[in-house]
């Protein structure tokens, strides 16, 4: 026989194994208890006309107790599935619920609300992009940096990077831009005739180069007013490769620093040598036969 | 070593004088003596050289970390027929022949700081073709299918921690590779002394010491992101330096001063590259199939063991 009083009289006087006092207030563990207090309201045990919600793998049922049923525990709970859309789901309660009392129902809807909302969010959250968190060890960090400068030391990166652009020299990917007489400098003759040549095929692989370049605003700018002017490109922005420092930097610590104390002795010597330089320069300048190339650019457009 | 029947070697263990004073003198005289038949032994073989002239003994080869490296088995022959063969059919294979034109997306972490800004703004400089997006909080995998439909075929993406940039992901479109690095030292172009403006051509590409197979999809994956017919007339070129694993990035313009002399002048930025992952396919960091993922503990056994 199901006597809510005697149930209700038992769980609140001596002992309920789903009660869980706090200082302020007593909860209750059951599964099916609707709003999770303790008291003789929403009690599933002391109340034969019972009803909850409850969501099982992402969908939401209604359960329903009734009297009648009481005494089959196996059978105890009716189990109703509710639609997915949240306003037939409301409409199911309605019509399920009709004898039941409106304390449950009330509740039953906002337990459904709340089920709904937090499917809502969990679906969204898997879709959405997390941030992995990871720890950076510091030691390791440290270590890396230290190889990493190491291994800039042992790079020779300025040398390498010439050596490689000779060989694209040597192997004719340049074709006709520049024109040095790559055989002749396999043979090993005299250095300074080799460089007084060299320097004056320069300046004609120069002129080449001026040329050809039709799609660059700089050259663009410079040919359009200087018809018959000379202009040294160039010569002295470039460091020699013999006098770079910068990337083979021995230590880290003073790197910035010994930055600083080495370019002004550097810049001190491209000084020196561009004034040495203007000096010797003599370079004749063909300028009757050749069409004006702004023209020329006009025409290729 | 002939140097040290030159040193008197005292009759009592050093560290066993139980007085620190003398015990650190003693210490500090023996060292001394040490280093003074080091000197001394130095000059006697550069007196022997130069007295011989060339018939001196030849110098000794010294040991290096790259001329000591652990050998490893994935590394490329270059006359190696089956390796040509594959890279003549992977994925980047069309742009290193010139027959399709790269275009780039650069894209930041979610809220770049200002120096990862500038980096980004840099980037597209070096890289002709390209274009830089904010990335609004944008998945990446929902950035890859609209990049992929207005046709560009890399995406880099530059991550930061701390307001520093620290990682680079290069994805080239439609079907891989995708490419994690860690990025370090970046210097700005306006951080490094004696910098000039750079041009607008097409750089030259220089990969340097990609030895392994690892290494070369990695210097691969990097060349694709420039046009495969650089301008030569801009004499801009681009270096991508592989030493012990640490990918350097320069950017130079040069001028031949003879068929034998470069001269070089710094360009763009400055970073330095390692190589976290490799994975196959476009980016997917859940389900993505990984060819290649640094793992510390496992891999960092032997500092002479080198990947790329």
């Amino acid at each position: 026989m199901q006597h809510d009083d005697v149930i209700w009289s038992i769980i609140n006087g001596s002992f309920c194994s789903f009660m869980t006092r706090t200082k302020s207030q007593k909860f209750c563990r059951n599964e099916f208890n609707l709003t999770g207090l303790c008291n003789r309201h929403s009690c599933p045990l002391a109340n034969s006309q019972y009803a909850t919600v409850r969501e099982e793998k992402g969908i939401s049922y209604l359960y329903m107790k009734t009297v009648e049923r009481a005494a089959f525990p196996r059978r105890m709970w009716e189990k109703v599935k509710l639609s997915r859309d949240y306003k037939k789901a409301l409409e199911q309660i309605n019509t399920h619920l009709i004898y039941w009392p409106k304390f449950v129902r009330n509740k039953c809807k906002q337990r459904l609300l709340r089920i709904t909302k937090y499917l809502m969010k969990m679906r969204k959250l898997t879709l959405k992009r997390s941030t992995k968190w990871v720890t950076v060890n510091k030691k390791v960090e440290r270590r890396e940096l230290r190889r990493e400068q190491k291994a800039l030391v042992a790079a020779n990166l300025n040398q390498e990077i010439e050596k490689e652009l000779l060989e694209r020299l040597k192997n004719n990917t340049y074709k006709d831009i520049y024109n040095f007489p790559v055989a002749a400098f396999e043979k090993v003759v005299d250095d300074e005739e080799i460089e007084e040549e060299s320097e004056e095929e320069r300046e004609e692989g120069e002129e080449l180069e001026e040329e050809e370049d039709m799609d660059d605003g700089e050259f663009e700018l410079e040919e359009e007013d200087d018809e018959g002017q000379i202009e040294y490109v160039a010569d002295e922005d470039f460091d020699e490769s013999d006098d770079d420092i910068e990337d083979g930097e021995p230590s880290a610590e003073s790197s910035s620093s010994e930055e600083e104390e080495v370019k002004p002795k550097g810049k001190g010597k491209a000084k020196k040598v561009r004034s040495r330089k203007r000096v010797h320069v003599q370079v004749e300048y063909e300028d009757e036969g050749q069409p004006s190339t702004s023209k020329l650019q006009l025409q290729h457009t | 070593m002939a140097s040290t029947s030159q040193i008197e070697v005292p009759t009592w263990n050093i560290s066993e004088i139980k007085n620190k004073n003398r015990r650190t003198e003693l210490y500090r005289e023996m060292k001394k003596k040490k280093r003074m038949a080091k000197i001394e032994e130095k000059k006697a073989r550069m007196k022997e050289a130069k007295a011989k002239g060339e018939k001196a003994p030849p110098k000794g080869i010294p040991k290096t970390m790259e001329n000591m490296r652990v050998y490893d088995e994935t590394v490329v022959n270059p006359n190696d027929e089956e390796v040509m063969a594959d890279e003549a059919t992977d994925e980047t294979a069309p742009y290193h022949t010139g027959q399709s034109e790269p275009k780039i997306m650069i894209t930041t972490c979610d809220r770049p700081g200002s120096r990862t800004n500038k980096l980004c703004k840099e980037f597209k400089k070096i890289i002709p073709n390209s274009t830089v997006f904010y990335r609004r909080g944008l998945d990446l995998k929902k950035i890859i299918p609209q990049a992929m439909s207005r046709s560009f075929t890399d995406i880099v993406v530059i991550n930061e921690n701390m307001k520093v940039p620290n990682a680079l992901v290069v994805t080239h479109l439609p079907d891989g590779p995708t490419a994690h690095f860690r990025m370090s030292n970046v210097k700005l172009t306006t951080e490094i002394k004696g910098t000039d403006g750079m041009s607008d051509h097409r750089p030259e590409v220089i990969l340097n010491n990609f030895s392994t197979r690892l290494g070369h999809s990695v210097g691969r994956l990097l060349a694709s992101l420039f046009n495969a017919d650089p301008n030569y007339v801009g004499r801009r070129v681009v270096t991508f330096h592989n030493q012990r694993d640490f990918i350097f990035f320069r950017q130079h313009r040069y001028e031949f001063k003879s068929g034998k002399k470069v001269a070089l002048k710094e360009l763009g930025p400055r970073f330095t590259l390692k190589l976290r992952s490799l994975q196959k396919g476009t980016f997917d960091s859940k389900h993505g199939q990984y060819e290649w993922v640094h793992k510390r503990h496992e891999m960092d056994t032997s500092r002479r063991k080198f990947y790329l």
